[in-house]
């Protein structure tokens, strides 16, 4: 019996330790996480909510463009990715603050991607193991599976861990990666960020699978659907399917139930197909709020520490805004010069008629 | 490029492919062999043959039937230390993981400023000419001439083929590497057994001329050389482009600028083929050294039909030859 099978989505079963008041429903399977960790899940989930608000202020008054929010989101990602090593990958969509934050990404690489400046995603610092971004839907599924691949035939240890959303689980590449990595056991954890719209198109318009999580077993794999609002759970998920990588026991699909408390992008008005209602019900699932319940009933955390905490996050997202907005636009050579090793002649001539319309 | 070799085998262009393949997973590691039915059975045209056999199930994978699959993940292989060469079985197949390489492989070089890049080749048989089936015929290199960050080689001939290859599976940036599958078996020429390189990017003056400049490449060659016997009156200067991306300009002017006349042959639809790159780059550096319009013969804008009449579409001598006669008497 493993974590995947006690929770087999074909018997419609969902993992849960903590109910949405935070209370713990599953004693047996409560992580003895140390004090240091269970508060590190808080400043991480404390700090990606605030960068993410940060964000949606910059774009509203123009000093950001478009970007996809991650508000709600964090459960699903902070306690899995906060379990990785430097020598790990993270593959991630577009959706995913907080798994690149816990990650080690500065902020303000963040920041300044949708600020429209490459350099966010070119400067991922060189000792993380991040993928840049991907906004094709559901495209790095593959890149995943051949980054793990890579590491298997390296003989290493080393586990990809790679996000997308339910709406990602339509395209084709989700199944040619799911497939591949069932065939050829590569160490990924596949983690489906089901927070039931793809823009507007709810979740069962989108298969007509009961869960996502079941999906994996046509592809020989295990699946299991977790209450991705839910820290604990997702830490468990994610430790196990780490764990059966690391071991060379192939990938594990990851279903993270959880929702979205933004609109899908800034361009996007969620009222249109969503009801207030439903809204108001998940905002009282919201993991911050129910992580801290859970802090408070343990007394693990302490007001004093909900307070200096908030400090450090007003002051490391003004430092990340500060540092993006003073960095310089690339180079009108950057632009030219990645797009192969060795700059062609077509393509310098080309730069050196853009120079004499912007010269530097 | 001159050799110094005693050592040379007549080979086709099937047997120049797979010596190319064998000499480099022999040299780097890191090169893996990936596509449907690459191992076991040694592709479709025998081009992976005995490469299992030799470097195992690890180096040469038989992956599922699935272009973006083989593709996405040849991406992932590649931005973390390996060169994958991956071969879609037919280049009318390959379009399944054209969003890989045009969203991913041909920008991970400028999405990372260099961090990570995909040095990977794909290979693909393209074109028509065989008797095949539908899809089975197509000459599209121009969808992939077009995204910014390939590189976009043609062979022609089996020496040319394993130099290319070889030189391919070196480059830093993603190539692809389109073979023309009526060639595979069509000549036998002299290749050299030891491993040499063709820098992609640099044309072949196959024949020097005075009157006309030739441009073709790929199965094309072969069809232009029986136009040339029949015009022994006109002094030709036959240019193989070899890649197609980055074009070799510079042998194209310089060539244009002696001759003052050109004719362009490829068997891709005419509309945005390589044809069209090429007039403009004559038009703008050229313009004044010609004596007439440079003239294209090409497949047509419709689809490649069935056997029964591709051979009514693809170009042949007698076009050619008419082109030629039109430049010169302009």
């Amino acid at each position: 019996m493993t974590l995947a099978t006690d929770f087999d989505p074909m018997k419609g079963k969902m993992l849960q330790i903590l109910d949405k008041t935070g209370k713990v429903i599953n004693k047996k399977l409560e992580p003895k996480l140390s004090k240091q960790d269970l508060l590190k899940i808080y400043k991480l989930m404390a700090l990606a909510r605030r960068a993410d608000d940060k964000r949606l202020k910059m774009q509203r008054t123009g000093r950001m463009g478009t970007f996809a929010e991650s508000k709600g989101q964090e459960a699903a990602q902070v306690p899995v990715v906060m379990q990785l090593t430097k020598k790990d990958w993270l593959v991630p969509s577009f959706r995913e603050l907080p798994a690149q934050i816990t990650f080690g990404l500065p902020i303000e690489n963040d920041y300044l991607y949708y600020m429209g400046n490459e350099k966010g995603m070119q400067q991922i610092p060189k000792d993380l193991n991040m993928a840049p971004i991907s906004v094709p839907v559901g495209t790095q599924t593959l890149h995943a599976v051949g980054i793990a691949w890579a590491e298997k035939l390296k003989k290493t240890k080393n586990v990809t861990v790679c996000y997308f959303g339910d709406g990602g689980t339509s395209e084709g590449d989700f199944h040619e990666a799911m497939n591949f990595a069932g065939v050829f056991k590569t160490p990924v954890v596949f983690i489906c960020q089901n927070n039931q719209y793809a823009i507007s198109v709810p979740r069962e318009k989108q298969t007509a699978s009961k869960t996502i999580a079941q999906k994996a077993i046509g592809y020989g794999m295990e699946g299991i659907q977790v209450d991705g609002n839910d820290p604990l759970a997702m830490y468990v998920a994610g430790k196990y399917a780490i764990e059966k990588a690391r071991k060379g026991g192939g990938s594990t699909l990851i279903e993270a139930y959880t929702y979205r408390l933004a609109n899908h992008t800034t361009a996007d008005d969620a009222t249109k197909y969503r009801t207030e209602k439903e809204v108001k019900e998940w905002e009282k699932k919201d993991p911050i709020l129910r992580w801290t319940t859970y802090l408070k009933a343990k007394k693990a955390i302490t007001d004093k520490f909900i307070k200096e905490t908030d400090e450090w996050v007003e002051q490391e997202v003004a430092r990340a805004t500060k540092a993006a907005e003073e960095t310089p636009k690339i180079s009108i050579d950057d632009i030219f010069d990645y797009t192969y090793e060795t700059t062609p002649q077509y393509l310098e001539e080309q730069k050196q008629e853009v120079k004499k319309y912007y010269p530097e | 490029m001159t050799l110094q070799s005693d050592l040379m085998t007549k080979m086709n262009m099937a047997e120049a492919l797979n010596l190319a393949l064998k000499q480099e997973m022999q040299r780097d590691k890191t090169v893996l062999v990936l596509g449907e039915d690459v191992g076991v059975d040694g592709g479709v045209f025998r081009i992976t043959d005995g490469l299992l056999e030799k470097f195992g199930e690890n180096r040469v994978i038989d992956t599922p039937l699935a272009e973006s699959g083989i593709v996405g993940t040849s991406i992932g292989l590649s931005m973390n230390g390996f060169k994958p060469v991956a071969e879609i079985q037919f280049s009318g197949f390959s379009y399944l993981g054209f969003d890989q390489l045009a969203e991913h492989a041909s920008r991970m070089r400028n999405r990372s400023k260099g961090r990570f890049s995909c040095p990977m080749v794909v290979r693909m048989p393209y074109g028509g000419g065989v008797r095949a089936l539908e899809h089975h015929s197509e000459s599209y290199e121009t969808i992939y001439a077009h995204p910014p960050g390939f590189k976009v080689v043609i062979p022609s001939r089996p020496y040319d083929a394993k130099g290319l290859l070889i030189s391919a599976i070196r480059d830093p940036d993603p190539v692809i590497f389109m073979e023309p599958k009526r060639v595979y078996r069509m000549i036998k020429e002299e290749v050299p057994e030891e491993e040499y390189t063709i820098p992609l990017g640099q044309a072949n003056v196959v024949q020097e001329g005075s009157d006309v400049t030739l441009i073709t490449y790929g199965s094309m060659l072969h069809t232009c050389l029986p136009a040339m016997e029949q015009l022994s009156n006109v002094s030709i200067e036959l240019i193989d482009l070899r890649t197609v991306k980055p074009l070799d300009s510079a042998t194209v002017i310089e060539s244009v600028k002696k001759t003052g006349r050109c004719v362009i042959v490829h068997e891709a639809p005419r509309t945005c083929g390589i044809a069209a790159e090429l007039i403009a780059r004559i038009n703008e550096k050229a313009f004044f050294n010609l004596n007439a319009p440079v003239e294209r013969v090409t497949g047509y804008d419709t689809i490649i039909p069935l056997m029964q009449r591709e051979q009514e579409y693809l170009p042949q001598p007698a076009k050619i030859v008419d082109a030629i006669n039109r430049t010169m008497q302009y």
